[in-house]
């Protein structure tokens, strides 16, 4: 089977998170491999031990992506594919992402492509669909199984907490979701052997793509963070009055009445 | 001049502090007050091929170098002291010394199944009146026909009840001078005679399996002797010397939680309207803390580079085991007082981190005896 991940590297947001001016200070920040892509790397890597095949790895980023791309072959991905964008483009959205991968897999015979379900960082959730759509094949988002027998795959996705079953067929993109799998570490000896494993870097160029093909459709208008959470407030006497003045502050507080 | 890790280097500190947060840094506490050796965490450990991290692939190790097993160990120190020492003394201690000294079918048979994470490996050195003066071995082993007999006693060895072989050290003879000549042994723990008992009530490192040895007419084939028969001592002070640096990372691991804790502590604390780090007080302790985190992770990191490029590293060990262990020490003391009363408490981990730091200045050579090989060193 010729299986393929979409990879993005994303900075943790466990960790603590400083904009400056109207952008993420990536001086502190601490970068990862996007933890539902990691599901994805780990159901490429148990399908391709099941079916055989070869497990590509495929990310747009730049030169630091290496390093998120070194780990997911770490982990027993055979190939990796690097876009680097870094000298192409300033900015990017979902439309620019969706079209260089489309760009990269045309001529490509893939059977089953994984994405993340979303990624952490911006949440968006549409790089997976809207590539299957470029591609013509069907897809599933936030699947928590996959059974794959010949041409034909059985799948559980997530659907707010509620299991939905789906047949399709190959060729599949799917978006992967938390309880899919359980992400292995990547062993040492996996870390030894991943610097051999071929590791393809393309540019724009490379792809027969221009700056214009790619502009983004959206427009980022500033960057910010969350509210700070202020300290839980415990409202004091009668409950009859403390019902009172929660319903007044729902109202004039939170607005949420 | 290069201070960036490799690319290997940096995704196994990763893999490492992945794995130990979210395996090891929960059980820690339990580890401590259970006193239990974690078993089913070094069966991870050997899966992932951290056992391995410094032997050839063609030994079931990994092929990597010093730098990467001392992150290695500093991330599971950074965590849990206990799994931390038994980790650092099978590497260092129960394995290196048959990847050194080993012939070929040593290795083979002995070393792979240490390497490869199957087995666990232990060094019997200390006995009960040879510590520091570690030449003043009592226990002996006599050459009869294709055997030697082993006879004596070890103490404090660590891993001992859970490993599949021990390194023992003893006399065999005398030299010209009269000295003692001492070898080294691969006994394996099964072997009839081999008495393993682990009654010690420890102050920490809990967790960590500390045992004695009795060895009566221990009979073991000839070729078992590890080495050179003559060089037993010079030997085992090589083994040391490498140990040593894990200790030294190790004690750094300690030395960083007990930053990383007081840090987070203090930037939420707050004491007469304020909060505890806008103190000078306390910012003072902090700074002082960071500056010999970094100073001893500076040491480790060179001495296990000058080890990887086959340079003499035995004083910069020495420095790196001796600064970093009393950083330890003094980096988990001061964080005891930075949080207080509530850090004198169990729950807020502190004071395991002392408790487990303090066996740095002792294990594998007591300070006073790191400044006995430094001044050695330097001539003296
Ligand atoms: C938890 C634990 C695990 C251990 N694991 C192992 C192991 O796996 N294998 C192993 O072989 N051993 C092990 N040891 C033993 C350890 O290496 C010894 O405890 C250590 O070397 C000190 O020896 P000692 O306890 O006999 O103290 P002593 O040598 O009796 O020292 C007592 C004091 O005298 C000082 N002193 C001694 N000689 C001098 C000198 N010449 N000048 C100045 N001061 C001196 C020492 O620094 C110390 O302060 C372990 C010990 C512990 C506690
Ligand atoms: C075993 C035990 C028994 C105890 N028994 C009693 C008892 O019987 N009765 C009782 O009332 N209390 C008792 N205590 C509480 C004890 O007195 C307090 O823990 C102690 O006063 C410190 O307060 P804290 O723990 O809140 O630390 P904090 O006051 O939060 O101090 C944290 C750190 O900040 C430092 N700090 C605070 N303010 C400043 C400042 N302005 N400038 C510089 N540094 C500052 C402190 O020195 C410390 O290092 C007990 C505590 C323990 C652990």
């Amino acid at each position: 089977m010729n299986i393929y991940v979409l990879l993005k590297r994303t900075f943790d947001t466990e960790e603590k998170i400083n904009i400056q001016q109207g952008k993420i200070d990536e001086d502190g920040a601490e970068f990862i491999i996007n933890p539902y892509d990691e599901y994805a790397v780990e159901e490429a890597i148990n399908q391709r031990d099941q079916h055989g095949g070869e497990v590509t790895v495929v990310t747009i980023g730049e030169e630091d992506s290496e390093k998120q791309l070194r780990t997911a072959l770490a982990m027993g991905a055979d190939k990796a594919v690097l876009i680097n964008t870094e000298d192409d483009l300033e900015a990017g959205d979902q439309f620019t992402t969706a079209r260089i991968l489309e760009a990269y897999f045309e001529g490509k015979q893939p059977d089953l492509i994984l994405a993340g379900n979303v990624a952490i960082d911006e949440a968006s959730g549409q790089v997976g669909p809207r590539l299957a759509e470029r591609l013509g094949m069907p897809y599933v988002t936030t699947i928590t199984n996959l059974e794959i027998k010949g041409e034909s795959a059985d799948i559980e996705r997530d659907v707010e907490g509620d299991v939905e079953k789906v047949q399709t067929s190959l060729p599949l993109l799917v978006t992967c979701q938390q309880g899919l799998n359980e992400p292995r570490y990547p062993s040492l000896p996996g870390i030894m052997k991943a610097k051999k494993k071929p590791l393809e870097e393309l540019e724009l160029d490379d792809l027969d793509l221009d700056e214009d093909d790619v502009e983004p459709k959206t427009k980022t208008i500033e960057v910010f963070l969350p509210p700070e959470k202020a300290a839980g407030r415990v409202l004091e006497g009668e409950v009859n009055d403390q019902v009172k003045e929660l319903v007044s502050l729902l109202k004039t507080e939170a607005k949420v009445l | 001049m290069d201070f960036d890790l490799t690319e290997e280097q940096q995704m196994t500190q990763k893999m490492v502090r992945d794995f130990a947060q979210s395996v090891i840094a929960p059980r820690a506490e339990e580890i401590d007050t259970s006193a239990a050796f974690p078993e089913d965490v070094f069966d991870e450990l050997g899966k992932l091929g951290l056992m391995g991290i410094p032997f050839p692939e063609k030994y079931g190790g990994a092929g990597g170098d010093t730098i990467t097993y001392t992150l290695a160990v500093e991330e599971i120190g950074r965590v849990c002291g206990s799994t931390g020492l038994s980790y650092a003394a099978a590497v260092s201690l129960g394995a290196s010394p048959i990847f050194y000294f080993g012939t070929e079918q040593q290795k083979e048979k002995y070393l792979t199944p240490l390497a490869a994470g199957k087995k666990l490996g232990s060094f019997g050195l200390t006995e009960p009146d040879a510590g520091s003066d570690a030449g003043g071995t009592s226990t002996t082993a006599k050459l009869s026909g294709d055997s030697y007999i082993i006879n004596g006693e070890k103490c404090f060895i660590t891993n001992a009840s859970y490993a599949s072989t021990i390194i023992v050290t003893a006399v065999t003879g005398k030299d010209k001078k009269g000295k003692n000549i001492i070898s080294a042994f691969i006994v394996p723990a099964n072997t009839p005679g081999v008495t393993i008992t682990s009654n010690y009530q420890k102050l920490g490192v809990r967790g960590s399996n500390t045992a004695a040895i009795v060895l009566e007419d221990v009979e073991i084939p000839a070729d078992h002797l590890l080495g050179d028969p003559e060089k037993g001592f010079k030997q085992f002070l090589y083994t040391l010397d490498g140990g040593r640096i894990s200790i030294a990372a190790l004690s750094l691991g300690i030395a960083q939680a007990s930053l990383d804790k007081a840090l987070d502590y203090a930037k939420q604390r707050k004491q007469f309207g304020k909060l505890i780090s806008s103190f000078q007080a306390i910012q003072f302790k902090l700074a002082d803390m960071a500056m010999e985190i970094e100073l001893a992770r500076g040491m480790v990191r060179k001495a296990a580079w000058l080890k990887d490029h086959n340079r003499s590293f035995a004083k910069e060990a020495a420095f790196a085991k001796l600064f970093a262990s009393e950083t330890a020490t003094r980096a988990a003391n001061q964080a005891i007082q930075i949080l207080g009363g509530y850090g004198y408490m169990q729950e807020y981990q502190v004071e395991r981190y002392l408790r487990d730091a303090k066996l740095m200045e002792i294990g594998e050579g007591t300070s006073e005896i790191q400044r006995l090989v430094i001044a050695r060193q330097l001539g003296c």
